[in-house]
């Protein structure tokens, strides 16, 4: 056993890019149950959005056309999901799962010409003497534009929510959405709006691992991250700085666990890939005293007769 | 009437209603675990079924069914294909070996291929590569070639499989180089390249400037060119859009040859069921070009390597080895037998750490 | 202009129509689909829903409907008494994993004894496994108010840890060279769980499933524990009022749920599956959630959701391989036929109206 062998910053630095996918995703989605909707298709917008961005960044050469592509995609297919839960009524459950099925075998499809190819790669930030910073550089300034795009996004959607009319107005279509109907907005257009930003940014955590943290396409490559956004919403009840607390908490145990391998030290891998998982269930009963956390009308339909 | 003469009567109603077809035909099914898009062990399956298809043309119709659950839905599949009329079904993953012998036995006259399992019947042959022959070569150019005299390993499950694969490249890599250290990673995942990315990204930060791995993307490949001077091997597939560096060799599946070969027997009535296990020898592990930023005397060697163990005189378990323990593995000049190989739980001396359990 | 409004009562009529319109409409956007991909769209259909009930080989497949349906039913029947209630178990998968492990390990502890009585331990024990996972959440929703889709989400991973980890430590075959995985329950004949009937696909888990279907329908129909259910699905407040106990209510449906799951995955594992193994979850605790759904959450529905969803795996194994029809494809036709399902349930509680809106 050699832990000297693990470099911290390194490490930091490691899990700040394993966690913005999981970023994205869980920022979009946490949007979109403030607007009182449990989208379950994480999964299946994140993957589309990972072979539309890949397949564009190819195609052009421009990872950043790729990225814009993803957020296109993503957005389009949540619009399926839009339509279903908000015009025709379906159970979103249900239908969170059906747009994870399609995705799944949709961007499958999509990508069949692109298995072994490999992408453009987007630079990092050229922060100049920032970069030179003991410590400080490398962790905090090393990196590509999309990966402070998701830490810009938190800001932004932790602003817009609690500062803005927008923000007021999104949570109370979330809260009551009755209330919200007689006060004259219009919810099905709200949500709808709330399930495309939701669509997009998995979309974007997508393309991220497609085009920057693996990178490559290949069927089912998102591997079931678009499930933990969801734990993760929770996990930070429905918070954006708790999102990005338990973003890193999650990268970070991944990749605790890979380094103490490699230092040689004898752990249970099974017990330590379960932990986030039991960590999460440990938080949500510790969290659970507070009870305002989450929307009010999360999961309902809302059909302006009733 | 019982079940199974149904089966059988169904079937041989279909090959009889179908005579001439049948006899102009053969029909070779292909059950695949992942999707043929994986660009690994299903990809190369597939490659292997194509190249089927372009050797004899007309002569022969291939089918297959991706990602087929291992389990009944297996089984389901294969009787598909057996009362579809096919006479050769190549079943590629190791846990569709209860599957397939159950399948056989309802199907006498159609012929089973279990790719990387131990059951045969009759009627059920099995195959499987050498691929720690082409690890030898891989720890080989490790050895000489790494700086940090760290080499890193990303595993998949603890399976012998993959654990001769790290003894076989450890062994190599030892031998020309006494200080080299393996650093082994689980990835405990078939498939999930984000993982994959993390484990080299890792091992790199721990300071191995080669990743050799047991996984099929090429996750590692591209984190390998991210961070500079650190080789890597490509795996399952040649990985050539790594290459030259970090990509400088790769160990590729080439079921090609066999699958030619196993098709041939069946329409010349010569099939008969065997226990196969090639290697580099019979071109079913192949080596993919060793690149120039390899030094030329250590391709050399390697390229004697390869050759060496082509043409049978070495083997890459030669005695004298110790297991890990300190306890005797092999007396020297000893050869490992296939029974010990195939069942491969414990490392050689000099690797540090324990298998997971 | 148009505009939906809400019928008095859900229409008879068009709850069962609607699952014939979706299907129609699947086949013509499917079969676009197809076109695309440069197969016949007609035959690709045919092979899809035909081939498996009518074909020549239906003799076959018809009882592969059950093998593939029985765990499909079993669970969702569990999960719909939940979802009526508006308490929500989406961790059948884990649950599913547990049951078979906990079933596989009952078994496996007395090989290679013989005895009648190792088979109803195993069903027990694959119960209990079950039961217990589902517990779990439960019992942390009705202590401490924590979010049950969350709680039974995330142990579906922790389960899927266990399953690897018993396939590759304590429950792998001493005598399979190594390899990862469990002994073949097949090959032990008090454990295992074979076709009752020869070739008829029948085995006890199908038995299982059917009993569950009935015993649904009469506890949802006639039992003051179905009207419970509905009611505080229905409006939360009257049930109180009605005096439901929403505590017990809450440990019942999830434990049920959960116990059913766990039955499937021993039913699974003890007889078509036959071993554990890293990868024996094939997705069934999901997909069940898809059927309950899609039944309506009514048993009758249900039986019939789970044979539809388990035709389109049959029939799409056979397009695949008979025609060359990518998995994704059929995955793609899959997610279009849930959509339509779900999208034409809207005329099943609303109507279209032509004309403005009449001034309140």
């Amino acid at each position: 056993m050699d832990l000297s062998a693990i470099n911290p910053i390194l490490f930091v630095a490691g899990f700040l890019v394993a966690a913005t996918p999981l970023i994205f995703a869980a920022l979009g989605e946490l949007v979109v149950e403030k607007s009182g909707v449990l989208n379950l298709g994480v999964e299946g917008m994140m993957i589309i959005g990972a072979i539309c961005g890949f397949a564009t960044a190819v195609e052009t050469g421009s990872p950043l056309l790729g990225f814009a592509a993803a957020a296109v995609g993503g957005a389009l297919l949540s619009l399926l999901f839009a339509f279903l839960t908000q015009i025709t009524l379906a159970n979103q459950v249900a239908s969170g799962l059906a747009l994870t099925l399609f995705g799944l075998g949709f961007s499958a499809l999509l990508g069949q010409s692109y298995v072994g190819v490999k992408p453009p790669r987007l630079p990092d930030v050229n922060f100049g003497p920032l970069h030179d910073i003991p410590v400080i550089g490398p962790i905090f300034f090393s990196h590509d534009i999309i990966l402070y795009l998701g830490f810009a996004l938190v800001v932004a959607v932790w602003a817009v929510l609690k500062f803005t009319r927008m923000g007021l107005i999104l949570r109370a279509v979330g809260e009551s959405h009755e209330a919200a109907h007689a006060l004259g907005y219009k919810v099905v257009r709200i949500r709808t709006l709330a399930i495309m930003f939701g669509g997009a940014c998995a979309g974007l955590g997508g393309a991220y691992i497609s085009l920057i943290r693996v990178p490559q396409w290949t069927e089912g490559m998102t591997a079931g991250v678009g499930w933990i956004a969801l734990a993760l919403v929770v996990f930070a009840s429905w918070k954006p700085w708790r999102l990005l607390l338990g973003a890193y908490l999650f990268g970070g145990i991944t990749q605790l666990q890979l380094n103490l391998q490699g230092a040689g030290v004898a752990i249970p891998v099974e017990y330590l890939a379960m932990s986030p998982y039991i960590i999460t269930i440990l938080v949500l009963v510790i969290l659970s005293a507070d009870k305002s956390a989450a929307p009010a009308s999360l999961g309902r339909i809302f059909h302006a007769s009733n | 009437m019982k079940f199974t003469t149904l089966m059988a009567s169904a079937a041989l109603a279909l090959g009889l209603a179908g005579g001439a077809y049948a006899q102009d035909k053969t029909k070779v099914g292909f059950v695949f675990v992942g999707p043929v898009g994986d660009g690994g062990w299903t990809y190369e399956h597939n490659q292997g079924r194509l190249a089927v298809e372009k050797e004899f043309g007309d002569a022969v119709e291939t089918v297959f069914v991706e990602s087929v659950a291992e389990g009944p839905d297996s089984e389901r599949v294969m009787t598909q294909m057996a009362l579809d009329g096919a006479d050769l079904i190549f079943t590629t993953s190791f846990g569709y070996m209860d599957p397939t012998i159950n399948i056989a036995a309802k199907f006498p006259d159609v012929k089973f291929e279990h790719a990387t399992g131990y059951k045969r019947a009759d009627n059920v042959s099995t195959y499987s590569a050498r691929f720690y022959e082409g690890r030898a070569i891989q720890g080989h150019i490790a050895g000489k070639m790494t700086k940090s005299n760290i080499i890193g390993y990303i595993g998949s499950f603890p399976i012998p499989e993959v654990i001769r694969g790290i003894n076989s490249a450890y062994i190599h890599a030892k031998k020309v180089n006494p200080d080299v250290e393996f650093k082994i990673v689980w990835a405990y995942t078939w498939f999930d390249p984000a993982k994959e990315a993390d484990a080299a990204k890792v091992l790199i930060e721990q300071g191995a400037d080669v990743v050799l791995q047991h996984t099929d993307s090429t996750a590692p490949q591209a984190a390998a060119q991210e961070a500079g001077d650190v080789i890597t091997f490509g795996q399952a597939s040649d990985m050539a859009q790594y290459a030259p560096k970090p990509r400088v060799s790769s160990i590729i599946d080439d079921w090609a040859p066999y699958y030619i070969a196993r098709t041939k027997a069946v329409m010349d009535g010569t099939w008969e069921s065997t226990d196969t296990w090639d290697g580099i020898g019979a071109g079913m592990v192949g080596i993919g070009e060793i690149t120039d930023a390899v030094p030329a005397d250590v391709k050399e060697e390697a390229l004697a390597l390869k050759a060496s163990i082509a043409d049978g005189s070495y083997h890459p378990f030669t005695g004298p080895l110790k297991k890990q323990d300190g306890s005797d593995f092999l007396a020297d000049g000893e050869t490992a037998d296939d029974g010990t190989l195939a069942g491969m739980n414990f490392y050689v001396e000099g690797i540090k750490g324990d298998i997971p359990n | 202009m148009m505009r939906l409004e809400k019928r008095p009562q859900a229409s008879r009529a068009f709850s069962y129509a609607t699952p014939v319109l979706a299907v129609i409409a699947t086949m013509v956007f499917g079969g676009a689909l197809f076109a695309v991909l440069g197969k016949d769209p007609l035959a690709s259909i045919m092979t899809i829903f035909w081939e498996p009930l009518f074909g020549d080989f239906a003799f076959y497949y018809r009882p592969q409907l059950l093998v593939k349906g029985a765990p499909l039913v079993l669970i969702a029947i569990g999960l719909s008494l939940g979802f009526k209630a508006g308490i929500w178990n989406i961790g059948a998968e884990g649950q599913y994993i547990m049951g078979a492990l906990c079933g596989a390990g009952a078994g496996l502890a007395f090989y290679p004894a013989e005895s009648v009585f190792i088979f109803p331990i195993m069903v027990l024990a694959g119960a209990l496994g079950g039961w217990v996972w589902a517990m779990i959440p439960a019992v942390l929703k009705v202590k401490f108010g924590t979010n049950e889709i969350l709680v039974s989400l995330m142990l579906v991973y922790v389960a899927e840890q266990f399953l690897a980890s018993a396939s590759l430590g304590l429950l792998k075959n001493p005598e399979g060279f190594g390899f990862p995985g469990s002994r073949n329950l097949q090959q032990y004949a008090s454990a295992h769980n074979g076709e009752l009937f020869a070739g008829s696909g029948m085995h006890w888990g199908v038995v299982a499933a059917l009993i569950a279907v009935i015993f649904a329908y009469v506890l949802l129909a006639r039992h003051r524990l179905g009207f419970a259910i509905r009611v505080t699905g229905e409006a939360p407040r009257a049930a109180r009022f009605s005096g439901v106990n929403p505590t017990r209510l809450v440990l019942f449906c999830m434990g049920m749920s959960g116990l059913l799951a766990g039955l499937a995955g021993m039913f699974e594992v003890a007889g078509p599956a036959g071993q554990i193994t890293i990868d024996f979850n094939v997705g069934y605790g999901f997909t069940a959630i898809i059927v309950a759904f899609l039944g309506r959450l009514h048993p009758v529905g249900i039986l019939l959701a789970g044979g539809l969803m388990a035709l389109t795996y049959i029939g799409g194994d056979i397009a695949q391989s008979q025609l060359g029809l990518p998995a994704a494809a059929i995955q793609v036709f899959q997610g279009m036929l849930l959509f339509f399902l779900l999208a034409f349930d809207l005329f099943t509680h609303y109507r279209l109206r032509l004309g403005r809106t009449e001034v309140a």
